[in-house]
């Protein structure tokens, strides 16, 4: 019996416990939109954060987008042409690529790279009290860190999400059409005729998406480390609240992905 | 009074930080706040700073109640006001040049050749001409806090608050940056609040001293009357600090209290 | 130098990204550039069963238009289709929209097969020659009464 009631307060306070977290990164978000909104507005900081989540995440991007439609032009291959069916290869490359591993894909390897540095950085800056030394020269901190990593997040992962899908077909073509001798009017027609403007739109609301949410809610662990249950400061905090942070953002652009797929569909 | 805290409490959670501190600071005089670590007297700062929410009483910097009035008028305020802390805290993605522009950049129209020349002017001033370009994680200790004081006067604040400026270095450091916040009172006219818990620091640069432990105070006025005393909690902790001994023998704070 | 890089880095990265996102769209999306002018016809059937919006037309299996719409008559229980075909290409009077199956399992699309006529539809008038779909299931349950007699 107690057990059983030790086990149901348990669970209790962890459905507490993410219900603060929700309730802290709304917070955050509402705080960084409404400091941001605030004068002066500069271009630098986020071309600065754009180089390091976008442009710095290009040559990943490409040789994964390159690597990952080869495998898919492969799998779908062996599988078509039990079908005889081998011209669709272009239709089903293209559509997977477009509607799901592309944005997947390109907003999980930049989790891994830029999601895990925003954490970690404004992570650091928050136990060297760099965070509160901005605040304290009058410079909002939301302002001048959270926003501009915030823009950059939206704007760079669609970019390098087309990116990863142009590389894909390309990597598709190398296989389908170079390798395995399906013609290149089958392939690239067949693409085109199945992939719809409207799947070109779940693409780019995905990566716009999963952009806002990789940087809110990397940057909202990092940015808040000192309100962290567990209490930890320092680097082991820092580390743990970074691990945490990609699998949170992982999971979420999973789930978010599921969603707007079913909105879209 | 440029600074006033007037019985301020506060609490983490359930257990009481700061009971019933009252401070005053007057123009131009260097206060130095000491206590050993867990005292609660960072956690004074960090509520002089409005970084925190006092459970109850007041604080007030130039005549303002600054956890009564809105963000806006805390940031112009906190314009008028330097904070140093304890390892710099520099920002590490920008140089030191660009950490000390900082503050005129964001809160001033000059432009940047201006800019530049005050801040190698303050970079000057703490000896750290030739490190304009380094990162600061090419820093040492010593540095760090130097180039931290730097950004923290490059306004040219009233107020001067300073985190721990002996922590963590060796007595030719510690002693540099003791002269440095000297000479930023005789030369600038600020006012000075230092927290430390080095009794040699405290006494090399005060003007006035606030003894805190355990989130009390215990003992404020000038070095003679803390020297004087014969609380037997502030004897209890000046032994703490400086060994039975030396105290015993007196040598040791009459030395301190007057050079 | 150091902001040179990076703005330069970025510059080159803004410029890849814009480019993938344009040829994806001109040649995925059929956005732009290609698009020519289109009049639109309708067709009634008994059934477009399979029929999707934004399946092709095509004459003499070349693609010459979309199906824009796809309703239902409740008056006459037809499926009301809107074609939208490409302004040079011309439609007899006469001629037969059907809607067939590329293969056996793919997808459904209309077929225009030309008629002898020598009036030529204009915009918002009907063909009036249909082909439903052929539903394999039918075909299929045929064949099984017709072999049980």
């Amino acid at each position: 019996m107690s057990r059983l009631l030790s086990s149901i307060s348990r669970l209790g306070r962890s459905v507490q416990h993410f219900t603060e977290d929700l309730g802290i990164l709304g917070v955050f978000l509402f705080n960084a939109i409404r400091h941001g909104l605030n004068p002066p507005y500069t271009l630098k900081p986020v071309i600065r954060q754009i180089y390091f989540i976008g442009a710095r995440s290009g040559l990943m991007i490409t040789v994964a987008g390159l690597f990952v439609g080869m495998v898919v032009a492969l799998q779908f291959y062996d599988t078509l042409v039990r079908f005889g069916s081998v011209s669709m290869l272009g239709s089903a490359v293209g559509l997977s690529l477009i509607r799901e591993l592309g944005p997947v894909l390109t907003a999980l390897l930049v989790t891994g790279r830029a999601g895990s540095a925003i954490c970690a950085e404004l992570g650091i800056m928050r136990t060297d009290h760099q965070i509160d030394a901005l605040d304290c020269m009058a410079i909002d901190p939301y302002r001048y860190l959270i926003i501009p990593r915030l823009l950059a997040g939206v704007i760079s992962v669609p970019l390098l999400t087309a990116i990863f899908v142009l590389m894909g077909i390309a990597g598709g073509y190398f296989i389908g059409v170079l390798l395995f001798g399906v013609s290149h009017g089958a392939y690239m027609q067949g693409m085109a005729d199945t992939v719809l403007p409207r799947d070109m739109l779940m693409c780019l609301v995905k990566a716009v998406v999963f952009g806002l949410l990789i940087v809110w809610i990397s940057a909202a662990r990092g940015f808040l480390l000192h309100r962290d249950r567990k209490g930890a400061f320092g680097p082991e905090g820092v580390s743990r609240v970074t691990t945490e942070a990609v699998v949170l953002t992982s999971v979420s652009v999973l789930f978010a992905d599921y969603l707007i797929s079913a909105l879209l569909l | 009074m440029v600074i006033r805290v007037e019985q301020l409490d506060a609490h983490y959670g359930d257990r009481q930080i700061l009971n019933d501190i009252n401070l005053h600071v007057s123009r131009g005089e260097i206060h130095v706040i000491m206590g050993s670590s867990g005292s609660g007297k960072s956690t004074l700062l960090r509520h002089i700073l409005g970084l925190q929410i006092p459970s109850s009483g007041s604080i007030h910097l130039l005549d303002q109640a600054i956890h009564q009035i809105d963000r806006k008028q805390l940031y112009s305020l906190r314009k008028k006001i330097g904070v140093a802390f304890q390892g710099g805290a520099l920002l590490g993605s920008l140089t030191v040049e660009e950490n000390i522009e900082l503050p005129l950049r964001e809160h001033t129209k000059l432009d940047a050749n201006t800019i530049r020349i005050m801040a190698r002017m303050k970079l000057e001033m703490m000896n750290l001409a030739g490190t304009e370009h380094m990162m600061p994680a090419e820093l040492s200790g010593g540095m760090l806090k130097r180039a931290g004081l730097a950004r923290a006067v490059v306004m040219d604040p009233q107020i001067l608050l300073f985190d721990e400026p002996s922590a963590g270095l060796d007595p030719v450091n510690s002693a540099e940056l003791d002269e440095l916040i000297i000479k930023l009172r005789d030369a600038m006219n600020m006012t000075i609040l230092v927290i430390t818990h080095e009794l040699q620091s405290a006494f090399a640069i005060a003007d006035r001293i606030t003894i805190i432990d355990e989130g009390k105070l215990l003992i404020t006025g000038s070095k003679e009357e803390i020297h004087r005393s014969q609380d037997e909690d502030v004897l209890n902790l000046l032994q703490r600090r400086v060994g039975r001994d030396d105290l015993e023998s007196q040598s040791y704070l009459d030395r301190l209290t007057h050079t | 130098m150091k902001h040179q890089n990076i703005e330069l880095t970025v510059g080159i990265f803004f410029l890849a990204g814009l480019l993938s996102l344009t040829w994806i769209a001109m040649r995925m999306g059929n956005m732009g550039g290609i698009s020519q002018p289109e009049y639109e016809l309708q067709a009634r059937f008994v059934s477009v069963s399979g029929l999707k919006e934004g399946a092709f037309v095509e004459a003499a299996g070349v693609r010459v238009g979309h199906v824009a719409d796809i309703s239902f008559d409740s008056e006459t229980y037809e499926a009301l289709i809107t074609l939208s075909i490409a302004e040079s290409v011309q439609v007899q009077e006469d001629s037969t929209a059907s809607i067939r199956t590329s293969g056996i399992i793919g997808d459904k699309f209309v077929k225009l097969t030309p008629g002898g006529a020598e009036e030529l539809l204009s915009a918002g008038m009907e063909i009036t020659e249909t082909e439903s779909s052929i539903s394999i299931e039918e075909l299929i349950s045929k064949y099984i009464f017709e072999s049980k007699d």
